[in-house]
């Protein structure tokens, strides 16, 4: 079995925060405790949507020494292939559903003599649970949130009573924003860098920090991608020997599974690099959307991540 | 089934002895005839009923000896045991996977009794029972890594993970196959293995890293790794190479059955929770060449193995100079009859010797 290992939850809150995110909660079905884990891990939720089963990875939001219970906030995406929207509508207090242990693909590094934390809309979560780990080992911190409105700013009310010197919001409409450059020049030695929200931001700070100098190694990011949807296409799995087709609104990963092929996998969000597949012939064009694959990898034609990557034209051939 | 503690040596006069038990349990590394690397891992989730695979962290018969010499080459040599200071949480995560792993695993010798953060730990082999705050080290007489690994057989590599590689940032190092925490503290993954021969072309280690940066909670993972060492020493550390290296030269054809013991290593490797580090215990098991050969299956194989191994292979792990004498040994026990696939000794089954 494929991924990390499975717990069975029962939902016990569903809070809306805002017009765009919910928050949920959950608790062993089972009893006793959940495992620990550290501050940036997420866990994938598995969702029974008819016939297809969704696997979408949220950061845990809760205080990660907390077994009693694990939180996730989601935000809707009415323009995804459904997983948010499926959370919103479909799940309810009392079900109970699946979720994998934790996996940290976005851990603090522990060394850092500071931990400069800069969030954009949902990507605020992780660090909910790494401020939370950080406060109680006394670790330095500072937060910089950048949020669309007031009425979208999730938690934070929740953080600027309780980090009032720590944590600087921004709204987009009114015109605030972060000052990156003076940011990023006032740091001490021994800073490291988190950048968590939308694509634009992390390559902005990831850019600006890289041509100011920082090591590569001070800059931390995670950016969960939502496999996009797109045009039907046919794939050969040379292995196991079968021919699938891959709907409009579920990944070439989802498929492959839903043929009953155990493929590997870990973050189902093109960051991990656990599900690289072999081409072994195509004819067409890949639709290449994973952070794993450098660009050659991706130019090559001779891997693929089934996950967020999908392909268009006549063959599509994977050693799987 | 309750262990009969032996009080023996791993020095001077090495009094350690393996009870027939114990030789049954061995963890021959070598599943068929021959042997090469290869990234022979698999899930670390329970084995045989008494085999060294069935708990999480295995106790034997030598434990209570094991720790004593353990405390004596730390008192000549505090440097065997180091943590970087970011490495305290990661610590305190081994504290917990031991103690919770051991108090299950094995109830009639430990316990551990939680009440919050009030922790209260009893060893009764070694004859501990400490009552203390868990995540604060003041409570501790040592930092938590070192508490617990005074009391576990095996050397602790503690891990630290960053930027896609592994660090060697804190450790317990006493029973080593002659590598030094002292030197490879604070390296990565490649830096430390840099000394392997053949691995690295053969791609070996990028594809091992790779296995481990995925390791999960709760998925652990294990596989075997094998040296020899002449006496039943467990400090073979290059800071003591000057005091057992010259043993290897001591080998008569006479002395060879009882002196010679192969070395074998179960590497384990678990994802810590709190700190998103990996622990890598390597526990040592030893074995001598005439214990074994009471095996026909082992020494069988035992003989083809070290016949055919790469010059390379024998250099690094320190026997080239004395392959010829094991071999004259070794093929007294080998009658070229078959053997069965897998390192379990089969003696039901295995026909004996023909010879």
């Amino acid at each position: 079995m494929s991924g990390a290992e499975k717990i069975a939850v029962r939902v016990t809150e569903v809070s809306p925060l805002n017009e765009l995110v919910t928050r949920f909660k959950f608790e062993p079905v089972a009893g006793g405790l959940l495992p620990t884990f550290s501050g940036g891990a997420h866990t994938v939720v598995e969702m029974r949507d008819g016939d297809i089963t969704r696997m979408n990875p949220y950061s845990l939001m809760s205080d990660p020494f907390d077994q009693t219970a694990y939180t996730i906030s989601v935000r809707r995406d009415d323009e995804g292939r459904g997983g948010s929207l499926f959370m919103h509508k479909n799940i309810s207090v009392g079900d109970e559903i699946t979720i994998s242990n934790p996996v940290n693909l976005f851990s603090l590094d522990l060394r850092a003599k500071k931990h400069l934390m800069i969030a954009g809309g949902i990507g605020i979560t992780p660090f909910l649970a790494q401020i939370k780990q950080l406060d109680r080992a006394h670790g330095n911190w500072e937060l910089h949130y950048s949020c669309r409105s007031e009425a979208l700013g999730s938690y934070v009310d929740y953080l600027t009573n309780t980090h009032p010197n720590d944590v600087e919001v921004y709204y987009d409409d009114q015109k605030q924003a972060i000052d990156l450059e003076n940011l990023l020049d006032g740091q001490p030695l021994g800073t490291h860098i988190y950048v968590c929200g939308p694509k634009g931001m992390i390559d902005w700070v990831r850019g600006k920090a890289t041509e100011l100098g920082w090591p590569r190694e001070a800059i931390h990011y995670e950016e969960f991608l939502a496999p996009q949807p797109g045009k039907p296409f046919e794939v050969k799995l040379a292995v196991s020997n079968k021919v699938i087709q891959v709907g409009e609104r579920e990944s070439l990963l989802e498929a492959i599974e839903r043929a009953g092929v155990d493929a590997p996998y870990l973050c189902r969000g093109g960051a991990c690099g656990m599900c690289e597949t072999s081409v072994i012939d195509y004819s067409g064009n890949f639709i290449h959307r994973d952070h794993w694959l450098e660009e050659d990898e991706h130019a090559s034609g001779k891997k693929i991540m089934p996950c967020v990557s999908r392909f268009e034209g006549k063959t599509l051939v994977l050693d799987r | 089934m309750t262990i009969q503690f032996n009080d023996e040596t791993f020095r001077d006069d090495y009094s350690f002895r393996n009870s027939e038990r114990a030789i049954k349990r061995f963890p021959f590394p070598f599943d068929k005839d021959s042997y090469m690397y290869a990234v022979n891992m698999e899930q670390h989730r329970g084995g045989p009923s008494d085999s060294i695979y069935e708990k999480r962290f295995d106790v034997d018969e030598h434990y209570v000896s094991e720790m004593r010499d353990r405390a004596m080459v730390l008192a000549d040599d505090p440097l065997r045991c180091q943590s970087l200071p970011h490495m305290t949480l990661a610590g305190w995560d081994l504290l917990e996977l031991i103690m919770v792993s051991k108090s299950e695993d094995y109830p009639d010798l430990f316990q551990l009794h939680r009440d919050g953060d009030q922790w209260h730990w009893i060893n009764k082999p070694l004859g501990i029972d400490d009552k203390f705050t868990f995540m604060d080290e003041t409570t501790l007489p040592y930092g938590p890594m070192e508490y617990i690994t005074r009391q576990t057989q095996g050397d602790f590599c503690v891990l630290d993970q960053r930027d896609d590689n592994l660090w060697m940032d804190a450790g317990m190092i006493t029973t080593q196959a002659d590598w030094s925490l002292d030197f490879d503290i604070g390296m990565n993954f490649f830096e430390w293995h840099a000394p392997v021969p053949l691995a690295h072309e053969k791609g070996i280690f990028v594809r091992a890293l790779k296995f481990l940066l995925n390791i999960q909670q709760g998925a652990p993972a294990r596989r075997l790794n094998w040296t020899m060492t002449v006496n039943p020493l467990l400090d073979t550390s290059p800071e003591n190479y000057h005091k057992w290296g010259i043993q290897k030269t001591e080998l008569t054809p006479e002395n060879i059955g009882s002196k010679q013991h192969l070395r074998v290593e179960l590497q384990t490797f678990f994802r810590l929770p709190r700190s998103n580090g990996l622990v890598f215990p390597i526990r040592c098991y030893l074995c001598s060449f005439q214990d074994l050969m009471t095996s026909p299956k082992w020494g069988r194989r035992l003989h083809r193995v070290i016949r055919d191994l790469p010059e390379e292979l024998a250099t690094y792990k320190g026997f080239i100079d004395n392959r010829p004498m094991m071999l004259d040994y070794l093929s007294k026990f080998d009658d070229g009859l078959p053997t069965s696939n897998g390192i379990w000794p089969e003696f039901d089954t295995e026909p004996p010797l023909q010879k």
